[in-house]
């Protein structure tokens, strides 16, 4: 266990990445990309669980990430199907023209 | 013994007729409504003479109704001898106002109406009778006041009539919940509300000579009786209660329902008589009412008014009887006034029943002539509560006066006086109907034999119903007391006198009449006006109430608070969301934004609070 990387670089690429994705969830423009940073911060806080889960020698890290997993994979069913929609309905993949609902 | 088959039966007939008499044929309705009765009363008399002699009580017991705590309430029914007095006189008399009722309401559209009223205030009479606790009691007591809201306002076209409806079950309530507090007072101070226990626990305990918890309990029952028994001050509700039908106000408001305050009173006599001060308000509110009410029917010109207000005076009777001790004599009034009151209503009824709906005095008169039964019945029903010598009147208005000169002799004056008056009043409207030339304009007839056969029995009964020994009956339950023949003689000779003044005022010089009431026409005018008690209540109570209402309670309370407040909440949320929609912006970056900010300030907040352990 001497050789192996220090959980701290675990949580600072996870923490990285993360901010990657809040970055590109806020200023990107296209739908596909904001989805895709969304993977992104699901992505990163599996790292983390992973990373506590083998430091701590504890399997909930490992149960949650499989959660996590499941609900991005359902999510990325669901919501590419919306954004089939919208682009059938709208032929635009630009989120700040999609603003219908408001008030 | 099948005890509740005596109240079930006339049940079922409200619930046949109630639910299909719309469409049945009259003889079918006939069949049910008056069947049932006659069934529960060859009932009632088989179940009595196997209980003969019924020395002790006998009580039924058939579920536990409520159960909760420490309170433990069962239907039970039970006879004993006061049971068995009231069980005869409510299903014989309510048999023959029933048969009479097929002849008196006959051309009646609400005719399957009417029976499945009539049947279920049957229903709950029994009930109220065969009670063996005070809440069975209660329900019985409510059930005949639904009832006879239900019959008052049965022309429910009328006004006044749904008026007079809705006075009594009003004026009933403050009644009732007198009663009630007294149930509650009951079961707080015995833990039970079974008769047996009760009265036995009260024997045990020592007379109040001041006002103690059974002098409260008392007075409370008596509020409820005054209520029901139209004594002062709640009476005003019985006499517009002739509103109703003239059956109607023969059974309940004369025979039956209105002595169920003296029968409750006879029935708590256990309580009652540790309580001399609740014993004597009774008594002189008994004294009260059949006194002003006797003045007042000197003067009244509707038949039905003259009769009611002598019902009322009538009921005073009982309750002075009851509130000197006399419980017998008070129960045997009871028993005689069922009998010849309700004869003067059937006969009042058949009297209007043969001038088509006419029920002013002054519009009669020489209808011997024409109704030669009604008359001669009536005159022995006149003569009866004019306590003529060995009528029935005469035997059980004694027995209570003599207990009054027992007690005061100042309430054997005054009772006599008002016997006289009783005397007077009664042949006044007898001579005025019957005697003289005929004043209307209707073209009078005689009624059928379903209407004359009651009344000829109740005749018969109003003459020898003195024979039947109530209070020797009632022995078991409360001492007899003793007789004095010579007041005895004394008040019938008063009744003899008031009946010569009714003779020589309207038959021998009439115009006398007149001419005395412009002599002292104040006065006239002011009993005439029934001494304008209803408008004292009116301006009294009844305006402040209603202005109370509609000023503090509707505009003030309803309207200004309880709307105000949540027409406010109303106003706020919508002002509040009026901002908060601002946020709602549709664009999705700003909401992105927002669930950023948002789960920084958390953290944020997590980290001040010193981490998340």
């Amino acid at each position: 266990m001497q050789n192996a990387v220090p959980l701290s670089w675990y949580l600072i690429l996870s923490a990285i990445l993360f901010g990657l994705g809040v970055a590109g969830f806020i200023y990107r423009r296209n739908i596909i990309t904001v989805f895709m940073s969304i993977e992104l911060m699901l992505n990163a806080v599996n790292l983390s669980f992973i990373a506590f889960s083998y430091t701590q020698r504890q399997i909930d890290g490992h149960i949650f990430s499989f959660f996590v997993m499941v609900v991005a994979a359902a999510e990325a069913a669901v919501g590419l199907a919306i954004i089939l929609t919208v682009f059938k309905n709208r032929d635009t993949l630009m989120i700040d023209e999609i603003s219908s609902m408001k008030y | 013994m099948n005890l509740w088959l005596i109240p079930i039966l006339p049940f079922a007939g409200f619930l046949i007729n109630g639910l299909f008499g719309r469409r049945m044929a009259k003889p079918l309705i006939n069949l049910f409504a008056v069947g049932s009765v006659a069934l529960s009363f060859a009932w009632a008399v088989t179940v009595l003479l196997r209980l003969n002699p019924l020395e002790t009580k006998y009580v039924e017991h058939y579920f536990t109704w409520i159960q909760s705590g420490s309170l433990n309430i069962g239907v039970d029914f039970a006879v004993d001898r006061l049971t068995a007095v009231m069980l005869m006189v409510v299903t014989g008399v309510g048999f023959l106002i029933h048969v009479y009722s097929i002849g008196y309401m006959a051309e009646d559209p609400g005719y399957y109406r009417f029976f499945s009223y009539l049947n279920l205030f049957m229903f709950f009479m029994l009930v109220l009778v065969l009670a063996q606790n005070f809440l069975l009691l209660f329900v019985g007591w409510e059930g005949v006041g639904l009832c006879s809201y239900l019959l008052i306002g049965f022309f429910l076209l009328e006004q006044f009539a749904t008026n007079a409806g809705n006075k009594a079950f009003i004026v009933n309530r403050i009644g009732d919940f007198g009663f009630s507090l007294a149930i509650f007072l009951i079961f707080r101070q015995f833990g039970s509300l079974d008769f047996t226990r009760v009265f036995d626990a009260a024997k045990g305990m020592p007379n109040e000579a001041s006002a103690g918890i059974l002098t409260a309990i008392c007075l409370l029952l008596l509020v409820g009786a005054t209520g029901k028994s139209a004594q002062i001050p709640l009476y005003v509700w019985l006499p517009d209660a002739m509103a109703g039908p003239t059956p109607v106000s023969a059974l309940i408001h004369a025979a039956t329902m209105v002595t169920a305050g003296v029968y409750m009173t006879a029935r708590s006599a256990a309580l009652f008589t540790h309580s001399p001060i609740a014993m004597d308000t009774v008594a002189v509110i008994g004294l009260a009412t059949a006194f002003l009410a006797a003045t007042i029917g000197l003067a009244q010109t509707d038949i039905k008014k003259v009769f009611a207000y002598s019902t009322v005076s009538q009921l005073g009777y009982m309750f002075l009887g009851v509130g000197v001790g006399a419980f017998s004599a008070g129960i045997f009034h009871l028993m005689t006034h069922a009998f010849f009151k309700a004869l003067l209503f059937l006969g009042a009824g058949a009297v209007i029943h043969g001038l088509h709906g006419e029920q002013d005095l002054r519009q009669m008169g020489g209808l011997y002539k024409h109704m030669r039964i009604t008359a001669i019945t009536l005159l022995c029903a006149s003569l009866a509560i004019s306590g003529f010598p060995f009528t029935s009147g005469f035997f059980s208005k004694d027995a209570i006066l003599v207990a009054a000169y027992a007690r005061a002799p100042w309430m054997y004056w005054i009772g006599v006086l008002t016997a006289g008056m009783t005397a007077f009043y009664v042949f006044r409207a007898w001579f005025l109907a019957f005697t003289g030339e005929y004043r209307g304009h209707a073209h009078p007839h005689e009624s059928p034999l379903v209407m004359t056969g009651p009344l000829m029995l109740l005749a018969a009964l109003s003459l020898g119903g003195g024979f039947i020994n109530v209070p020797h009956w009632l022995e078991p339950m409360f001492a007899e007391k003793g007789e004095n023949q010579m007041l005895a003689w004394l008040s019938a000779a008063v009744g003899l006198i008031g009946i010569a003044i009714a003779y020589i005022f309207y038959v021998a010089k009439p115009g006398l009449a007149d001419s005395f009431a412009r002599s002292v026409g104040g006065l006239y005018r002011l009993v005439y006006n029934k001494y304008f008690v209803d408008e004292v209540y009116n301006a009294a109570i009844v305006q402040p109430v209603v202005k109370g209402s509609r000023v503090f309670l509707w505009r003030g309370v309803d309207a200004g608070l309880i709307d105000g407040a949540v027409n406010g909440v109303g106003i706020r949320s919508r002002g509040i969301g009026g901002v908060l929609r601002l946020l709602q912006s549709g664009n999705i970056r700003s909401y992105a934004a927002w669930v950023v900010l948002g789960s920084v300030i958390v953290l944020l907040a997590i980290g001040l609070a010193g981490g998340a352990r």
